[in-house]
């Protein structure tokens, strides 16, 4: 909409993305870089810490505009994917908290000031995580892909007793869902034991249902682990194969990724925020 | 996926990475991350508590789960077509016909088949037929009204 935007106009706030620390690339590394709206990144120092933010204009941004954002899942998604990128770029280079999606100031005064109020704990966060990158786990159940297997053979001789295949798939379909959620839950089971020397710490996160998830087969575990980031490759191996022999049962990897899951102070509970 | 984050522990210069994982990374898990993660501050713009509710329930039901969201009595979604393939093929005027039809008929068949050898298999044993309450001989005609049923 408004690439015109002037920083320095009245009616811009600032958009924090993420807290680092000063001195470190942070500070430059995403110069001449665009944030949301097109307007340019610029980080603002307080003490030893440095926000990474934009201008962004107040009609967008103020109360209303937000709402209206996040109840748009068009804008919402231009909103997060931009907001999740200039969080990763920055990460490249230099550990960062990554704030969460939409943290808004009237001004560069107040994000000093926040960042003057936080410092200890986000010293200490940053502390924790410096080095470290976040992977997903995920594993999938779906019955429907081990029947498929399964069943294919059974079919071609019943035709003529349909109500006796029909009860038999029944059953094989019944004992192959349990069959599948019970390897599922194996499956998942075996996901720490495989990275207990690697990762460092876990979060259960709500496994993902709807349709903005695009796989195929229940989430029937989504969980993140913290890493550092010269073990993310040792992490993936270890989890390598896993599930690949189990009809049915699939185990999805993402990440690295900035520690989303883990710059949420202990008390928020880690998976399940109220 | 990308090694970038990863990559900066040792190479500097990544090539940027910036703008790729970001459209290939599913916007359920940022999502995830971005609205339920990162560090928490109030800044200094406010939603209005009450909205902000329902927006995060909203969004949960996009990444999280539904059986909770249908737990406290939550469900426009299923008649917001954009949201729920259930309410796509439930509302007659978005109804992807032909197909529709074609799994109909084809449950149909195979109803008329199960319920003719309920029935021989009724008469194998002396039971009475199908169609509970009013007797027709155990045999095939009677079976052919048992129209209620739903095939899920």
């Amino acid at each position: 909409m408004t690439a015109e935007m002037d920083p320095a106009t009245d009616g811009a706030m600032s958009y924090v993305y993420a807290v680092g620390r000063a001195g470190t690339p942070v500070e430059t590394a995403l110069a001449g870089r665009q944030g949301l709206e097109g307007t340019p990144l610029r980080t603002v120092r307080a003490g030893d810490l440095v926000a990474l933010v934009s201008s962004v204009p107040s009609a967008s941004y103020g109360a209303e505009g937000v709402q209206a954002q996040m109840e748009d899942l068009g804008r919402l998604e231009v909103l997060a994917r931009t907001h999740h990128a200039v969080v990763e770029a920055a990460y490249e280079h230099a550990t960062v908290l990554p704030m969460r999606l939409a943290t808004v100031y009237l001004g560069d005064g107040r994000v000093r000031e926040m960042l003057g109020e936080r410092e200890p704990e986000f010293s200490a966060l940053l502390a924790r995580l410096e080095g470290h990158v976040e992977l997903g786990v995920k594993v999938y159940a779906d019955p429907r892909e081990a029947v498929a297997v399964s069943s294919r053979e059974a079919e071609a001789d019943t035709t003529d007793r349909p109500g006796r295949a029909y009860l038999q798939r029944r059953r094989a379909q019944q004992q192959n869902h349990r069959a599948t959620y019970r390897a599922a839950g194996a499956v998942a089971a075996g996901v720490s034991d495989r990275v207990a020397g690697i990762a460092e710490a876990h979060v259960t996160h709500r496994p993902q249902q709807g349709e903005l998830t695009e796989a195929a087969g229940e989430n029937i575990v989504n969980d993140a682990y913290l890493v550092h980031g010269t073990r993310a490759g040792a992490f993936r191996a270890a989890l390598a194969g896993l599930g690949d022999d189990v009809p049915g049962v699939r185990v999805e990897i993402t990440g690295p990724w900035a520690p989303y899951s883990f710059a949420t102070p202990p008390e928020a509970g880690g998976g399940e925020p109220r | 996926m990308s090694d970038s984050l990863a990559g900066r522990m040792g190479a500097s210069s990544a090539a940027s990475p910036y703008g790729q994982q970001q459209s290939s990374a599913n916007l359920a898990d940022i999502l995830e991350r971005v609205l339920d993660k990162g560090v928490v501050i109030a800044g200094d713009i406010q939603i209005n508590l009450l909205d902000i509710e329902l927006l995060t329930i909203k969004l949960r039901l996009l990444v999280a789960s539904v059986d909770k969201a249908k737990e406290m009595g939550i469900d426009w979604w299923e008649h917001d077509p954009s949201l729920s393939s259930r309410a796509r093929t439930e509302r007659p005027e978005a109804r992807g016909a032909s197909r529709d039809d074609a799994a109909g008929s084809q449950v149909e068949a195979e109803n008329a088949r199960l319920r003719a050898e309920i029935a021989e298999l009724r008469a194998a044993v002396g039971l009475p037929a199908a169609g509970s309450g009013q007797e027709s001989l155990p045999g095939r005609p009677g079976v052919e009204h048992a129209e209620g049923e739903e095939s899920k």
